[in-house]
């Protein structure tokens, strides 16, 4: 059977400043019918380019500079609008990445699955009973109901089953999903990929997984291609891809995923141990409620109830959630940035609960913050040398003199060179601002850090290593960490305590190795079984 | 939303918009009444009596007569419940009722602003459909400054350039004047160049942020063609935004109509605003910046009750529930 | 167009003097090469430099006298000794041009400079202390902008009778409600992005984050909004000088020569054309410097 798409020596550059900056080199890529086939990399690797030039759908600045890109039978680098036109919808579908954004606001779901249905010429009632039957097999319940709605009224993974719907409706031969789930929560996210796949196994359509995460493509995938910087590193099946990885890169990209690195088990990093020492940081019975604005009901959101945790000096406790769990309120509330409305929030054995700003002042140069988006924490205006030293003019720590040989120290903590103190934001990348906010928050020496998922935003392989540099502060300077996250593969490189919290209140608490080891609660089991990577330790 | 949702909204919406129109009566009468050094002589002098020639007695006549011995709250409460009955006083230049003088020139100036209207509104929105319709750079890029240049131009300039051109050197059009249609052509071309300009360049921001949006491209995946795309998915979007500077667009249309009626002498409420400033004729000038708030006021108010029935963000409340 | 730069540019940032931050000089150099490199941008602004400079020293472009009149040198069209023509009484129309300028440049000036410094304090005020001050301050601006600007003006005008500074006060006050809501929102998007909470939780005071990092990072849109007024100022001083509420007659505005060559449109169009293509090619440089300007924001 001769494949679906065909891809050879495909060169893709992005025209800037008259130049052609390339984003892909040289690519050789297969997908037969029936197979589905995933594309991993990192940021920057050339990976969503390839997706986007499958469809036609390069942006005005991408030019196609070299190789051909065949789609059942029409070269797609040479093919007139109206050719790419059939293709699209009819022969590939597309599922893209992020739901809340991926559907027209002022559009009623079932208009907005009903137009490829009308592109394939049904007319009449027809297109409502195929509108219905599509919302359905995405996985949409009450799906006469749902048509009837507009985007916002839905969930974010219920969007992603009406963007499934409307790839769906095309009848398309190929489904490219670019990320599909990586905006959702991981237990949302499993079902929706299990869908997905579901649908795709049996009914003959290929179906080609774009994703960052090589722990899910090995989990879903006939055949995975690693990319980097444009070019393809390895290819294979996901058990050769795993078991013997012939590239470095490779290696290094599952020994850096948490989920793969030990077979989709997760191993804490620290053995469970008795606490020492007094607590740093208490919060006894911490609520906090948000007036809902006029018109949505009942008058208030919960956004914690009830939460008690301790952090002792020198350990790590953990936050983990799903959104909406109240771990960043918690958070919020540590830091003074909110107050509680009940229970009581103590520094040192201090309560500061009723205490101003101003009179807590000392106390706060105690606690610092680093914040989960790298991009947005750092003023675009002050270079890394004011942004490291702010806090020191800030509580009147030193002068000049010391206070640049203090940031002088502090980029060496963090592993940067000093000529970087004269650098702005714009000039850096993501893991290199991550480790300048650092710097910035161990700038008036705190003996506790609070961390807002400090590396969601960035790379796995950079993941590792701000991580690493995280455990490797805490060993020489002492300090306590606070650490907010989503993922449990994270929490557990780094953490010695875990809550895990659901819709504001705690669900389970305790040392991580007995918290992930030997889970109560069904929800922190659930949570542990949606780590990807699982699967593909069984399936090797 | 509920349906007493809804009507505390509209009730809402109505309150506000009469606490502005209150407020900025209050504003410009403020500023009338209480800014001139000496506002009887002001006000005397537009009726052409000149005060320092009359003795204490006469001048203490005269100000009764027109009722400004009053104390100035007085005046403002006599002027407020006057106003609700539609009665802006006597003007002191023309001796006839404001609404009256108003009430005579009103026609003119609504049917040149419907007529503007209706040119920069189809202008406005063709030529930012085109811009980003078109995919050829230079065009686009010609066609994207074209607003800016627009509004670039005096109105003043651009009467005075149709003139010379349409009627002095074509004989095409008469100079001035507001009979029939012919004279309306050119003073309804000089208002809507600059308020289609000001739509045009409203409306092409919002095309190029509604065209980047991901579910433009989910849309285009499905095989739709760019000009359908464009317009089931991406005219609504973008028109939403530019639907809030409408209010903005009629203030224009009206303050151009000061311009351009008195360049083509057309009688209507604008000219008389222009010869009512000239005069220093107090009443008359509050008169006519109420009625302008009250249209902006009413305008904006009407796009806030009709907001909701477009998109549907507002009318229902976000329920998310949990897959 | 970003404020990234390549790695040649950074190369520079590298050996600047211990205590200067030479990042952001860096930045600055590569950014104003970039708008140096648009022949666009660079012709807009010299003109409105010439603009600047010849209304505070006409006499440095123009060798007549404005007011001096020659009555057999009436109605000259355009010519290499007269640029722009003689009016009706035989006086340069250049040099009266000129000096118009002085005084509507004079106007536009003291009303953005009402306009900057009271909307400037109104946003920044409202927008910062947020609560009550921001709700009485924004309905006062939501009152003023129901009433039209050109209107307001018209009724100041009046209150204030006529002349080149009291239209300059009524244009300025007409634009302080717009300017004071750009402001207070820049402000208030400002003062929610993280990098304002991390001064905050490094201890920084409201008054150090006001001025070092709300104030700074606000003020790119607020600077392009003022250009962009700069236009709405002149074009509306010169509409209410042209409607016959500036300067008494011999002194010469721009909207005043415009609607004295009016009455001589048919034999001399050129007095009433010229001086109106000047200012319109003021405001479009003017448009045009504050677009390139945005252009790196989006």
């Amino acid at each position: 059977m001769s494949d679906l798409v065909t891809v050879e020596g495909l060169e893709i550059g992005y025209a800037r400043r008259r130049r052609i900056v390339p984003a892909v080199r040289g690519v050789d890529l297969t997908i037969a019918p029936g197979e589905t086939v995933a594309l991993v990399g990192e940021s920057g690797s050339g990976k969503t380019t390839i997706g986007t030039a499958l469809l036609g759908l390069l942006p005005a600045a991408a030019r196609i500079t070299a190789g051909t890109l065949t789609v059942d039978g029409v070269d797609v680098t040479r093919a007139s609008e109206r050719a790419l036109r059939a293709l699209r919808g009819a022969v590939v579908g597309l599922v893209p990445q992020d739901p809340m954004v991926g559907l027209n606001p002022t559009m009623r779901i079932g208009a907005q699955v009903a137009g490829p249905v009308r592109l394939r010429g049904v007319r009449g009632p027809q297109v409502d009973v195929e509108v219905v039957e599509f919302l359905e097999q995405a996985g949409v319940d009450d799906p006469v109901l749902r048509a009837r709605q507009y985007p916002h009224q839905l969930s974010g993974g219920l969007r992603q089953r009406v963007l499934i719907a409307i790839a769906l409706a095309g009848r398309p031969r190929l489904i490219v999903a670019d990320e599909p789930t990586s905006a959702l929560d991981v237990t949302v996210q499993r079902r929706i990929l299990d869908h997905l796949e579901g649908l795709v196994r049996g009914s003959g359509t290929s179906l080609l997984i774009i994703t960052h995460d090589l722990a899910v493509a090995a989990d879903r995938s006939d055949r995975v291609v690693v990319l980097a910087g444009g070019r393809v590193v390895e290819r294979g099946t996901p058990r050769d891809i795993l078991v013997s990885p012939a590239q470095d890169y490779t290696r290094r990209l599952i020994a850096a995923a948490p989920g793969l690195a030990h077979g989709g088990r997760i191993v804490p990093r620290h053995a469970a141990a008795p606490a020492s020492g007094e607590p740093v940081l208490q919060l006894v019975g911490a609520g906090r409620r948000y007036a809902l604005p006029r018109g949505h009901g009942s008058g208030t959101l919960t956004a914690l109830e009830d939460l008690s945790l301790e952090l002792r000096p020198g350990r790590t406790h953990a936050l983990v959630g799903e959104s909406g769990s109240g771990k960043t309120t918690a958070l919020r509330l540590a830091l003074g940035l909110e107050r509680p409305d009940t229970g009581r929030v103590l520094l040192d054995g201090t309560d500061v609960t009723g205490l101003g700003w101003r009179q807590t002042r000392p106390l706060r140069r105690q606690v610092q913050l680093v914040h989960q988006n790298p991009f947005a924490s750092l003023d675009p205006r002050f270079t890394v040398g004011q942004s490291v030293t702010e806090p020191l003019v800030s509580f009147g720590i030193g002068d000049r003199r010391s206070r640049t040989a203090r940031a002088r120290e502090l980029l060496e903590q963090v592993a940067l060179p000093a000529s970087y103190l004269d650098r702005l934001p714009a000039e850096l990348s993501g893991g290199q601002r991550q480790r300048v906010a650092i710097a910035r928050a161990l700038a008036p020496a705190p003996r506790t850090v609070l961390l807002d998922e400090p590396v969601s935003a960035l790379d796995v392989s950079v993941q590792k290593q701000i991580l690493a540099l995280l455990v490797q502060l805490q060993e020489q300077l002492g300090l306590s960490y606070l650490f907010v996250s989503h993922d449990l593969a994270v929490v557990a490189q780094i953490a010695h305590t875990v809550s895990v919290l659901r819709r504001g209140r705690l669900v389970e608490e305790g040392p991580v190795a007995t918290v992930f080891g030997a889970p109560r609660e069904d929800y922190t089991r659930e949570l542990i079984a949606a780590i990807p990577g699982r699967r593909a330790e069984s399936r090797v | 939303m509920t349906g007493s949702a809804l009507t505390r909204y509209l009730a809402g919406r109505v309150a506000q918009a009469v606490g502005v129109l209150w407020a900025a009566f209050t504003v410009t009468f403020v500023v009338l009444y209480l800014l001139p050094s000496d506002p009887v002589a002001l006000q005397l002098g537009a009726a052409g009596i000149e005060t320092d020639k009359l003795t204490p007695e006469q001048l203490a006549q005269v100000e009764a007569q027109y009722g400004l011995d009053q104390p100035v709250l007085a005046q403002y409460w006599h002027y407020l419940t006057g106003a609700l009955h539609g009665d802006f006083g006597t003007s002191f230049a023309q001796g006839l009722p404001v609404s009256q003088l108003i009430g005579e020139r009103v026609g003119t100036t609504l049917t040149l602003s419907l007529v503007a209207g209706a040119l920069s509104l189809v202008a406005g929105t063709t030529l930012a459909w085109l811009a980003a319709y078109v995919r050829w750079r230079p065009l686009r890029l010609f066609l994207s400054r074209l607003p800016s240049v627009g509004a670039s131009f005096p109105q003043f300039f651009i009467a005075l350039l149709l003139i010379q051109l349409l009627s002095f050197s074509l004989a095409w059009l008469p100079a001035t004047g507001d009979r029939g249609w012919q004279t309306l052509v050119m003073p309804a071309l000089t208002i809507a160049l600059l308020t289609g300009s000001m739509l045009a360049q409203v409306l092409m921001r919002s095309f190029d942020d509604t065209l980047q949006q991901p579910y433009i491209t989910t849309a285009r995946a499905t095989g739709l063609s760019r000009a359908a795309v464009q317009l089931t998915h991406a005219f609504r979007n973008a028109a939403l935004p530019a639907m809030t500077i409408l209010g903005v667009l009629v203030a224009q249309t009206v303050t151009s109509a000061i311009v351009v009626e008195t360049v083509f002498t057309r009688d209507g409420v604008g000219r008389l605003a222009q010869q009512a400033v000239l005069a220093q004729d107090v009443p008359v000038v509050l008169g006519v910046v109420t009625l302008a708030a009250a249209v902006f006021v009413a305008v904006n108010l009407v796009v806030d009750l009709l907001y909701p029935l477009l998109d549907p963000r507002i009318v229902h409340t976000p329920k998310v529930s949990r897959s | 167009m970003t404020l990234s730069l390549t790695r040649e540019d950074t190369a520079l940032a590298l050996e600047p003097p211990d205590d200067e931050p030479g990042g952001r000089r860096a930045a600055l150099a590569a950014r104003l090469r970039t708008l140096a490199r648009r022949p666009g941008f660079l012709l807009a602004s010299l003109f409105l430099l010439f603009v600047l400079v010849s209304a505070f020293v006409p006499q440095l472009f123009s060798g007549y006298d404005p007011y001096a009149t020659a009555p057999k040198d009436r109605l000259l069209p355009p010519s290499l000794t007269h640029p722009f023509g003689t009016d009706d009484i035989g006086r340069d129309l250049w040099s009266r041009m000129l000096t118009g300028s002085g005084l509507t440049i004079r106007a536009t000036l003291v009303a953005l400079l009402i306009a900057v410094v009271v909307g400037l304090v109104l946003g920044v005020v409202s927008g910062f202390f947020m609560g009550l001050t921001d709700s009485v301050i924004m309905r006062f601006a939501d009152v003023l902008l129901a009433v039209p600007g050109l209107l307001l003006a018209l009724a100041i005008v009046t209150a204030l009778g006529f002349g080149t500074i009291p239209v300059a006060v009524a244009v300025g006050v007409g634009i302080v409600p717009g300017f004071a809501r750009t402001t207070r929102a820049e402000v208030l998007r400002v003062r929610t992005l993280p990098y304002v909470e991390a001064a905050r939780t490094g201890g920084a005071s409201w008054l150090r984050i006001l001025v070092r990092h709300v104030l700074p990072n606000s003020w790119g849109p607020v600077a392009v909004l003022a250009v962009l007024d700069t236009g709405v100022a002149i074009i509306a001083i010169a509409s209410l000088s042209f409607l016959g509420f500036g300067a008494a007659p011999p002194a010469a505005e721009w909207g005043s020569l415009i609607a004295g060559g009016r009455n001589f449109m048919i034999t001399a169009p050129w007095v009433s054309l010229l001086p109106g293509l000047f200012v319109a090619a003021t405001v479009l440089a003017l448009n045009h410097v504050s677009k390139t300007l945005q252009e790196p924001a989006r």
